[in-house]
């Protein structure tokens, strides 16, 4: 279904465009020595090169560039074998000089697609316009002194990939995906952590909004925005405001604008008349960047399986629905360790308990699947026990809890509980007859036709063995007594 | 003869044969110094004590048995390439204070060699200039200056050239950007070097313009300065634009002679405003190398006409870029602001002169967006255009030969009300940079106010080798032997 703002002159359509900024994963920064951990002291990663002291030169990080060329790859863009380097200058504090290299004229990727899944099951293709290269800027630390700013240079020069896409999402939602999906791929290919909070994947956010049919409108850009659902609330705040203007007899203006989380509004950050000049001009301290062919095919070959080929060997392995498998693969780790669990058991009833059990204990715990208290073996290990009926459902449910509790294995757990599965068929006829006997009333009652007892029979009977009766045999054993 | 008349070569041989001491040598050249630099101004900075302890520890080296290309050679250093521990001001206010924490490479590489560094030679501010009238640390004295009319030395790279030609050092640094060193070596009588772009890196040089900046040697002799590039040079990989060339035995190419080379004569480069001692010199410079065995043949270079006009949109895009650093955040001198523009706004106008607050703004323009297509792109254009000139030309001949500069030293103050007028100083050296391409400049005559006059060898990119043949060549039949009045052991 169609996203639309409902406006006073009828229904409006919103169109909305992402820059994406991904920190590169690197040990160095883009164009010198110096290294990039995140959170270490302010000023310590910081060579004369990240400071533009005078005669310092740029020297590209060949790592860096293969980043940017996995992530291409990763987003079935075009390789650009030859790309060039650009000087965007403007003075900030932060900015040590005075301009940011950067690709302007010729990025090192070309077009390129990514798929997303929305809720409705529907999938869409978004537009990759470019990615380029470019570097960080410092960091202004406006809370250090009364009257001061203070500059951290750490993050300065530090490598980052700027994704543009497309104006082809339509809705918060498919902008949402598209972040999920775009951040999904830049950790299976492990050329960005993804990390929104940290600040190492960023968003600047253009909407604008339309009658049907109509070519585009006027567009907004809203700044540096640092989560994916800010990102959401940002469009719709920004398209309600648009259509507000509009449908006033105004007239939207091209600005950059600011997302202000706790007002839920955007607000006006600087106009087209006060938009810098940025003198972009190829940097003449950088040669052309030539990439040879086969160093391009070299890096392709070295691809790690992407998300969607995953979730389509899954249907095609395991035999799982499509859903299913899209959560699976969502994260490269979770679809790691369902892999390990389903290895040469039941792949169906492997992702049935991930799903369910397991995620919901991660949540509670607060663990993640690096950190669960559940590895992949014992999970399995579970598993087995419930397929050789071992356990049954039930107990299985006692025994993962307590494997949560105790980080115990399930075997160990079954046997220090005694909570085996009895399969003894003389026992149960036991606790059937004991049962029967019991309740002589109910007997006479399901034989003249109450054949709802039945349950309350395998409930009285599972009640007296502990719960750990087989509950196949149990139901056989009951119906032959009560004939 | 005093110790300060042996040129680099004849110090070195003097030095090698126990004749004297690196010791006695520098403190030589130190006593020049003391005496002349007041009246001179070509250096900025003296290092003499930390001369005197390199000149010792190059003596004792030599004890040792050490013999590298420069040890113990007393050498002057453009006051743009950093040197570690010593202050390096680029000739402006804006870096008066400031101290790197970082040497040069190519002054890395000449300490390699064992030179000891006499001092930081003064220049144009941020090398912009072609008399050396823009330092904020005062002007240059030509030592060609007589009957008390002082001459410029010609610029940027002024101070060197002067204490080179004054005996104060043996030999020095230069950078070239559109003629920086060979106007200069032409305005006092000495030989400089612009090599092949790429040849000598720039890491740790202060930047003018990027794609056009040259590090190159001055000294007295041809085979000098051959061998002062040969330790300048060299692929370095903190350079993304240095060349991952071998660098070959240039003083060995001085002895090579120019028998069957063929030299271009660029039509264009002549014109009805060339003064006539000029025009006889390089005729005379081209009947030399004839007689020499070498056969001079008519090309054209016809992009040469755009050549300063284009130079002057490039240079000074890449200036204004590259000097947006000096904001008086890091490093350097800062004026307090009331916020952060204010800031900038009071440091570099109180930081940057005149010419460079000039050439900052001219680049902007010209970068700027709705400017950027008919200036910049257009400029770039025409460098490709003379790269092409020049490589048509080089299929015919293997060396050019024209005037170093349109006229001798003239006095100071001159041409400083009009910038073009001081442009039109650098309209035979620009295209050499604009392409890249080797230039050296050597003494060839006087003119009749008896200021001496340098010939321009241009050769292929990375054949500095047959410049410094056909420079040798000149060299021999000019024997060029006058003294400037101002020079070691005489003042004016």
């Amino acid at each position: 279904m169609n996203y639309i703002v409902e406006g006073a002159t009828g229904p409006w359509e919103i169109v909305v465009g992402l820059e994406v900024h991904a920190q590169v994963i690197s040990q160095s920064k883009l164009f010198s020595g110096a290294a990039t951990a995140f959170g270490a002291d302010p000023n310590s990663q910081v060579s004369f090169v990240d400071a533009a002291f005078p005669g310092m030169l740029p020297v590209l990080n060949r790592e860096c560039v293969a980043q940017a060329v996995r992530t291409g790859l990763g987003l079935e863009a075009q390789i650009n074998l030859v790309s060039r380097f650009d000087r965007k200058n403007y003075f900030y504090a932060d900015l040590p000089a005075g301009y940011q290299i950067s690709q302007f004229a010729h990025p090192i990727v070309g077009a390129g697609v990514v798929e997303v899944e929305l809720a409705d099951g529907s999938s869409k293709r978004i537009g990759v316009t470019r990615l380029h290269l470019e570097q960080d800027a410092g960091k202004s630390l406006h809370d250090q002194h009364a009257t001061k700013s203070y500059i951290d240079l750490n993050r300065s020069g530090v490598a980052l990939m700027e994704i543009v896409s497309e104006p082809d999402m339509r809705s918060p939602e498919e902008a949402g995906a598209y972040l999920r999906k775009m951040r999904t791929i830049l950790r299976y290919l492990e050329t960005c952590d993804g990390n929104m909070e940290e600040g190492s994947m960023r968003a600047d956010v253009n909407v604008s909004v339309r009658k049907n049919g109509e070519p585009f409108r006027t567009r907004c850009e809203i700044k540096n925005v640092n989560s994916i659902r800010y990102v959401m609330q940002a469009i719709e705040a920004e398209a309600t405001r648009q259509v507000g203007v509009w449908e006033s007899g105004g007239t939207v203006e091209q600005e950059t604008r600011l997302f202000d989380p706790s007002r839920g509004e955007t607000r006006s950050m600087r106009s087209k008349e006060d938009a810098h000049d940025y003198r972009y001009f190829p940097d003449p301290d950088l040669l052309p960047l030539v990439l040879d062919e086969n160093w391009v095919e070299e890096l392709k070959r070295g691809l790690p399986e992407l998300p969607d080929a995953k979730r389509a060997r899954f249907v095609a392995q395991y035999g799982l629905p499509v859903y299913d498998a899209g959560v699976l693969v969502a994260e490269k780790e979770t679809a790691a360790f369902y892999e390990t669990v389903a290895k040469g058991r039941d792949a169906k009833l492997a992702a049935n308990w991930m799903m369910g059990d397991f995620f919901a204990a991660l949540n509670r715990t607060g663990t993640t699947i690096e950190t669960s208290p559940v590895s992949a073996a014992a999970l399995g290990e579970l598993v087995d026990l419930l397929t050789d009926k071992t356990i049954n459902g039930r107990i299985a449910k006692e025994v993962f809890e307590a494997m949560v509790e105790t980080g115990d294995g399930p075997s160990a757990i079954v046997e220090a509980k005694g909570l085996r599965q009895v399969t003894d068929t003389g026992a149960i006829d036991t606790a059937v007859q004991a049962v029967l006997d019991a309740n002589p009333d109910k007997v006479a009652d399901y034989k003249g036709g109450k054949d709802k007892l039945f349950g309350f029979f395998v409930g009285q009977v599972m009640k007296a063995m502990a719960g750990k009766g087989n509950p196949a045999l149990v139901n056989d054993v009951l119906r032959s007594k009560l004939g | 003869m005093s110790l300060t008349d042996f040129p680099l070569v004849a110090a070195r041989d003097g030095l090698r044969r126990g004749d004297f001491t690196s010791v006695e040598l520098v403190d030589a050249h130190l006593a020049a110094i003391e005496a002349l630099n007041p009246q001179l101004n070509a250096f900025i900075t003296v290092t003499a004590e930390q001369a005197r302890g390199e000149a010792k520890a190059a003596d004792a080296a030599r004890q040792g048995g050490a013999d590298g290309a420069l040890l113990g050679l007393p050498l002057g250093i453009k006051d743009l390439f950093c040197t570690v521990g010593v202050r390096t001001t680029a000739g402006s206010k804006i870096l008066e204070p400031f101290v790197p924490g970082y040497e040069s490479s190519v002054t890395a590489n000449l300490r390699r060699d064992g030179a000891v560094f006499v001092g930081k030679t003064n220049l144009d501010e941020f090398a912009m200039g072609s008399s050396n009238m823009t330092s904020a640390f005062g002007p240059v004295t030509n030592p060609w200056s007589q009957d008390g009319q002082k001459l410029v030395p010609g610029g940027s790279s002024g101070g060197s050239a002067a204490a080179v030609s004054a005996r104060l050092c043996v030999g020095a640094t230069g950078t070239d950007t559109g003629g920086s060193i060979r106007q200069p070596a032409s305005f006092t009588g000495i030989v400089g070097a612009k090599p092949t772009y790429g040849r000598c890196s720039r890491w740790g040089v202060v930047a003018f313009a990027s794609s056009l900046d040259h590090p190159g040697p001055f000294a007295r002799t041809v085979e000098d300065t051959a061998v002062l590039l040969g330790s300048m040079a060299g692929f370095d990989p903190k350079d993304s634009t240095s060349a991952d060339v071998a660098v070959p035995d240039f003083a060995a190419a001085c002895r090579k002679g120019v028998r069957g080379l063929k030299i271009g004569v660029p039509r264009e480069y002549r014109s009805d405003d060339m003064p006539a001692e000029i025009d006889a010199l390089w005729q005379q410079g081209l009947a030399w190398l004839r007689e020499a065995g070498a056969e001079t043949v008519d090309v054209s270079l016809p992009h040469t006409k755009y050549g300063l006009a284009s130079y002057y949109i490039v240079a000074p895009a890449e200036a204004s870029s590259n000097l947006a650093r000096y904001d008086g955040v890091r490093f350097g001198e800062r004026k307090e602001g009331s916020d952060l523009n204010d800031l900038y706004e009071r440091t570099r106008a109180a930081g940057f002169g005149p010419e460079v607050q000039r050439r900052i703004m001219i680049g902007t323009y010209v970068l700027s967006a709705g400017y950027y297509d008919a200036y910049y792109l257009r400029a770039q254009k025409l460098r490709a255009l003379i790269l092409k000139d020049f490589t048509d030309a080089f299929r015919i001949c293997d060396a050019l030969l024209t005037p170093t500069a349109p006229s001798a030293a003239f006095a100071q103050g001159a041409n400083m009300d009009d910038p073009v007028k001081m442009y039109l100083n650098d309209v035979f050296t620009v295209p050499a940079n604009m392409a890249g391409i080797p230039g050296i400049s050597v003494p060839a005559g006087l003119d009749k106010a008896g200021l001496p006059l340098g010939l321009q060898v241009l050769t292929r990119p990375f054949d500095e080798a047959t410049g410094f043949a056909v420079a040798a060549a000149i060299e021999a039949a000019a024997g060029f032997d006058a003294l400037p009045p101002i020079r070691a052991g005489v003042a004016a």
